[in-house]
């Protein structure tokens, strides 16, 4: 560490005003503060500071983010496999998802953190660290057949219209994640839903077979065309499903959830009530006797499938985006659980809600922000009067 | 009247399609820049329509000006503007039905337009004719320049066509992994790319640029 930091010091002054690099100032100063918490202080005003900063914070959710990420790479290899028919054990399938999902982990930091850094040096600020988060939440939302360039695009246009437009990290009306998504899920459709993008369909340098014409539709695609759901509970729980390459299983997001709330990152008020708010709003479809796979799902396999856990836990606890009152974050979540269910059930052009019903509360929650400090204000104000 | 091309007439004219542009400076006729631009030919079609109408409007209105009395000025602007509407409303039906068709409701519309009552009000209630005339051709083409750029990317990026004519759907380019970007033909991406065209004139003319 010692000689880490004895490195950084030496080649600090190139990079300062004058130095020879003084155009890679921001990049510098990015990769420096990543490695060591930065020991500057604010010069005015009186500031509460935290144990830990936001690089930090950005960090320990990327840790949380590995079980899923994990899992993720060997269920695309375990899809590839079993639906191509080819040969292999574990560690195959591992290496063939992890090779498969890889490019779209570069893809997404490089077009993100790209921009980031030429927006920081433009505007002579300081790299904001938020992307660090969103650039691993983008390849783990996306189904394996998406193309790079597609990512990059969509990833590009989030970067810039869902974070930089508002003035950068922190300022962000939505979770530039799932701006990405909602961008690639609109734009081309074709490539985001539908039975032919969950399954990876190449073979890796030798590994897998490569076959045309391919198709598994995911549990939540087969409800919404009324097939027979075939994948079972266990299988949903472990995630051996297809779909989005780090949503299918739900006890690798459980742990990323653990360590979430553990280290207090995220509110266990978000999380619980979208679970508690899709779990009713989803037992009130199943008890209204609607004659449709996606209504009668039973409430726990609602929980279970698709995006709706990945959401609960890494994008709506999103501390930018979501509420911030105490009591704001339960009506919050609980609105977040119940959409996302009633788009999954009355809409079938969307057989995924989560996506939609976590933006659709990014918008609300300033207004429910609002509404819960007003409403502290009057009831404090009734009290003084009622005292005096 | 005075000298009929005199410095003053030609910054009427050419202030509105650059630095006084209705839609990216005043921010008005945004709902049919929106609504018509998926395609270039009918906002082509949308932003002759709405120059002729404005430029019509405006020198009848200006040569009423000084008879209209002022509470019924905004009764006889909309009569003006509806007559003239409806007139080339039954032009387009005659002789280019197609794209009136694709412009359905929104020529109708264009008797709520904000640049026209905006134009009525401002200019050529206290200006002559011919002043008012220029005016108008120059609000109608601001608008018609921002219609056209907004539908030139919307219909290359989202349908790969130029008024019609394949310009990316080839099979070499379709080979490629090209994909139409459905998203620009739905009005949100009008409104992203208006929001552009905003962002590039104020970041090029700093005095555009509130403090």
């Amino acid at each position: 560490m010692n000689a880490l930091r004895n490195y950084l010091d030496k080649i600090k002054p190139n990079f300062e005003e004058g130095g020879k690099y003084q155009a890679l100032r921001s990049v510098f100063d990015g990769f420096e503060t990543f490695l060591f918490v930065p020991n500057a202080t604010s010069k005015t005003g009186t500031h509460i500071h935290d144990a830990i900063d936001s690089k930090r914070i950005m960090s320990l959710v990327v840790i949380a983010l590995i079980p899923a990420l994990l899992f993720g790479m060997y269920n695309v290899g375990y899809q590839h496999f079993t639906h191509t028919g080819a040969e292999g054990g574990f560690v195959e399938m591992f290496v063939y998802g992890f090779l498969a999902v890889l490019p779209k982990i570069i893809v997404s930091y490089v077009v993100g953190l790209g921009i980031e850094f030429v927006v920081a040096q433009w505007k002579k600020e300081e790299i904001q660290e938020g992307f660090l988060v969103s650039g691993m939440l983008i390849p783990m939302i996306v189904p394996i057949e998406c193309p790079l360039w597609m990512l990059a695009v969509a990833t590009a246009f989030s970067v810039i219209f869902a974070k930089e437009v508002f003035g950068g990290t922190g300022m962000n009306i939505f979770n530039p994640a799932l701006i990405t998504r909602a961008f690639l899920f609109f734009a081309y459709p074709v490539k985001m839903s539908g039975d032919a993008v969950w399954v990876a369909k190449d073979s890796i340098f030798g590994l897998g077979n490569t076959v045309d014409g391919l198709t598994a539709a995911t549990p939540l695609g087969q409800a919404a065309t009324n097939v027979p759901v075939d994948a079972s509970l266990t299988d949903m729980v472990i995630g051996l499903i297809p779909g989005s390459i780090g949503e299918t299983s739900v006890i690798a997001i459980a742990i990323g959830a653990i360590i979430l709330l553990w280290t207090g990152v995220a509110s266990w008020k978000t999380m619980l009530s979208v679970f508690v708010g899709g779990a009713v709003m989803a037992g009130i479809f199943n008890a209204s006797g609607m004659d449709s796979a996606m209504a009668q799902m039973p409430w726990y396999e609602h929980l279970c499938v698709g995006g709706f856990c990945f959401g609960a836990v890494f994008m709506a606890t999103d501390p930018v985006t979501s509420s911030r009152t105490e009591n704001g974050k339960f009506v919050y979540g609980l609105l977040i659980g119940a959409m996302a269910i009633i788009i999954r059930v009355m809409n079938p052009g969307y057989p995924e809600g989560m996506m939609l019903a976590i933006l659709l509360m990014n918008i609300f929650a300033p207004l429910i922000d609002y509404v819960v400090v007003q409403n502290n204000i009057s009831r404090r104000a009734k009290r003084a009067l009622s005292n005096q | 009247m005075g000298n009929l091309f005199s410095a003053k007439n030609k910054e009427v004219f050419s202030t509105p399609i650059s630095m006084n542009n209705p839609v990216t400076i005043q921010v008005l006729g945004i709902c049919s820049a929106l609504a018509v631009t998926s395609k270039l030919e009918p906002a082509i079609v949308m932003g002759l329509s709405v120059t002729i109408i404005t430029a019509f409007a405006n020198v009848v209105i200006s040569l009423l000006r000084k008879t209209v009395p002022n509470r019924i000025r905004i009764i006889v602007q909309l009569v003006v503007v509806a007559a003239l509407v409806t007139i080339v409303s039954e032009l387009l039906k005659a002789f280019a039905y197609d794209v009136s068709v694709q412009l359905s409701v929104y020529v109708g519309l264009i008797i709520t337009n904000c640049i026209l009552m905006g134009r009525l009000e401002a200019f050529a209630m206290a200006n002559g004719p011919w002043e008012s005339c220029l005016d108008g051709i120059g609000n109608g083409l601001g608008y018609a320049k921002v219609l056209v750029i907004t539908a030139f990317f919307r219909e290359l990026l989202g349908s790969g066509t130029l008024f019609n004519v394949n310009i990316l759907n080839y099979d070499t380019i379709k080979s490629l992994g090209y994909v139409n970007n459905g998203l620009m033909l739905m009005p949100p991406m009008a409104l992203i790319i208006v929001a552009c065209l905003i962002w590039y004139q104020r970041a090029k003319h700093k005095e555009l640029q509130e403090k």
